[in-house]
């Protein structure tokens, strides 16, 4: 009854809610795959608004990716490795979009970058700016609720690497800048990528926020996510091939990345 | 104050109820084809119903439900189209009502609806935040003028999209006018279209005349002469698989009559004609 391939068994209690849980989960993706009009996927693929749809959908989820791991990477080092005071605060705080229904985050939005927003209207007076409607909106919405994603994962891993090599980097002579830049970015790299993994992810589905805050017009905001809610109102087998589509993209780009860089990370 | 002429209607409604001990009064009997107390009018129905009629619809639940002490009266608020949809799928529900002809077409097709009878209309307005930043309509804009008047080049413009009633009626009228503007997005139902006019986030927006009834002073509204080439009808019938089909009849026979009318009326809804 020891050894290791007996203790690597699942036990029978967590056996039948575990499949439970795989079927309910998965089910659904069934449902869809079974629903979908394979005939009619050609057309409706090449059925105008589809491709500008997608296209946006990758480009802005992708801008929104980089601006987190731009922004996201420096505030989880500060989350993990400071040691001022109120930190957890500023986890709960950095954190809320995780929570937050997107629509409440697309009014919050508007309220700080809307043309009567507290910046929006900065911006709109001394450079008339204005974002709402623009793609650029689209990636403040993706950012605003991906990015907690990729800092949660990325501060997970920069808690978890061990800080004696960035110890014996400094007392090497490296500054805090190159020891970031060449011991830890490196140590926490698969965190990294499994944290902006996530982020497109999320990005790609990104709905709510999006049309409350940037609108829906085609080609500039009308990512797939609203194209898929819209097609629903009109047409419901487009709406289930758009959804096949998104899910192929997201299922591909979640295996292959995996595979690739993410072999590392503890699963 | 808008509500102050319905509300002293109900509380003459009620007070008449409660004097003639639940028997119909004269006021009562002409108001509607309603009888009160009909045993046959109890239990629970189910209405569906465009979102646009959310409040007009409370109202008349209150007198339905003043009349009939056993009923309960339950709605369901949504798009038409997904209205339309669920009645296709099955659910089950006594009244449909819908804000365009087109959708309660695909419930008649199924033959899960007989006789629709339209008790209301609503055209569109333009609407403009309260200090109009683009100057929409001035100077002088009390004549019913063209879109292509109204609406300079380059102002920030919501519609709804194509695929709900009001998106498809906004893209006939913008058609038709030849107006230059064009919208920066197609919101996925009129009180998103008018919630951005309200934010002050669009110059202008297409709505429902009703929509802007619900607002008040939030915004400026523009009646337009393309308006009457885009109007919608409201059609509401009793469903077939009803389990109650005295009291929805009762509901359906409430809207079409004179006190169902003047709600409507009130809340910004055309007459049918």
């Amino acid at each position: 009854m020891s050894g290791a391939r007996e203790t690597a068994r699942v036990p029978a209690p967590l056996l039948v809610p575990a499949a439970l849980a795989v079927a309910f989960l998965v089910l659904p993706l069934v449902g869809l795959l079974v629903r979908t009009p394979w005939s009619e996927l050609g057309a409706q693929l090449a059925a105008p608004g589809v491709g500008e749809a997608l296209r946006l959908s990758l480009v802005s989820a992708t801008l929104a990716t980089g601006l987190s791991l731009l922004l996201g990477v420096p505030l989880a080092w500060v989350l993990a490795r400071s040691r001022a005071r109120g930190r957890s605060v500023l986890r709960a705080l950095v954190t809320v979009p995780l929570v937050l229904p997107p629509v409440v985050g697309g009014v919050a939005l508007f309220l700080v970058f809307g043309r009567q927003g507290i910046l929006g209207s900065w911006l709109d007076d001394a450079f008339g700016i204005t974002l709402p409607f623009t793609t650029a909106a689209v990636v403040i919405a993706e950012t605003f609720v991906a990015m907690p994603f990729l800092v949660i994962s990325v501060e997970g891993a920069l808690r978890a690497a061990d800080s004696r090599f960035e110890d014996v980097a400094a007392t090497l002579g490296a500054g805090r800048w190159t020891t970031f830049r060449r011991v830890t970015l490196p140590l926490v790299a698969p965190g990294v990528a499994a944290g902006a993994v996530l982020c497109w992810a999320r990005a790609l589905g990104e709905f709510g926020a999006t049309i409350t805050f940037a609108g829906n017009f085609p080609g500039t905001t009308q990512t797939m996510p609203l194209a898929v809610y819209l097609a629903l109102q009109r047409d419901p087998e487009a709406a289930i091939v758009l959804s096949v589509v998104l899910l192929a993209v997201s299922l591909a780009t979640l295996l292959l990345l995996r595979d690739r860089w993410l072999g590392r990370a503890p699963a | 104050m808008r509500r102050a002429g319905p509300l002293v209607l109900g509380l003459l409604l009620l007070s008449g109820c409660g004097s003639s001990g639940g028997g119909a009064s004269p006021g009562v009997a002409e108001s509607g084809p309603v009888e009160p107390g009909d045993p046959a009018i109890a239990g629970t129905l189910t209405v569906l119903a465009a979102a646009s009629l959310t409040d007009v619809f409370a109202e008349l639940e209150e007198r339905l439900e003043v009349a009939n002490p056993q009923l309960e009266v339950r709605f369901s608020f949504a798009g038409s189209s997904a209205l339309a949809a669920q009645v296709l799928q099955g659910a089950p529900a006594d009244v449909l009502a819908t804000a365009d002809e087109a959708q309660m077409a695909r419930v008649a097709d199924a033959g899960l609806v007989t006789d629709p009878e339209v008790f209301a209309a609503n055209p569109l307005v333009l609407v403009a935040p309260a200090g109009n930043p683009a100057g929409i309509g001035l100077p002088g804009d009390v004549d019913v003028r063209g879109l292509a008047e109204l609406l300079p080049e380059d102002v920030t413009l919501a519609v709804c999209a194509p695929e709900v009633p009001c998106g498809a009626a906004a893209a006939e009228v913008l058609a038709a006018s030849g107006a230059p503007a064009a919208p920066d997005t197609y919101e996925d139902d009129v009180r998103a279209v008018l919630t951005k006019v309200v934010l002050g986030e669009v110059d202008a927006g297409l709505v429902y005349l009703s929509d802007v009834h619900a607002v008040g002073d939030d915004v400026r509204s523009f009646a337009f002469s393309e308006g009457a080439q885009a109007v919608n009808r409201y059609p509401i019938g009793v469903l077939q698989e009803s389990g109650a089909p005295a009291a929805a009849q009762a509901f359906v026979d409430l809207v079409l009559s004179a006190e169902g009318q003047r709600i409507l009326a009130d809340a910004g809804f055309l007459s049918p004609s």
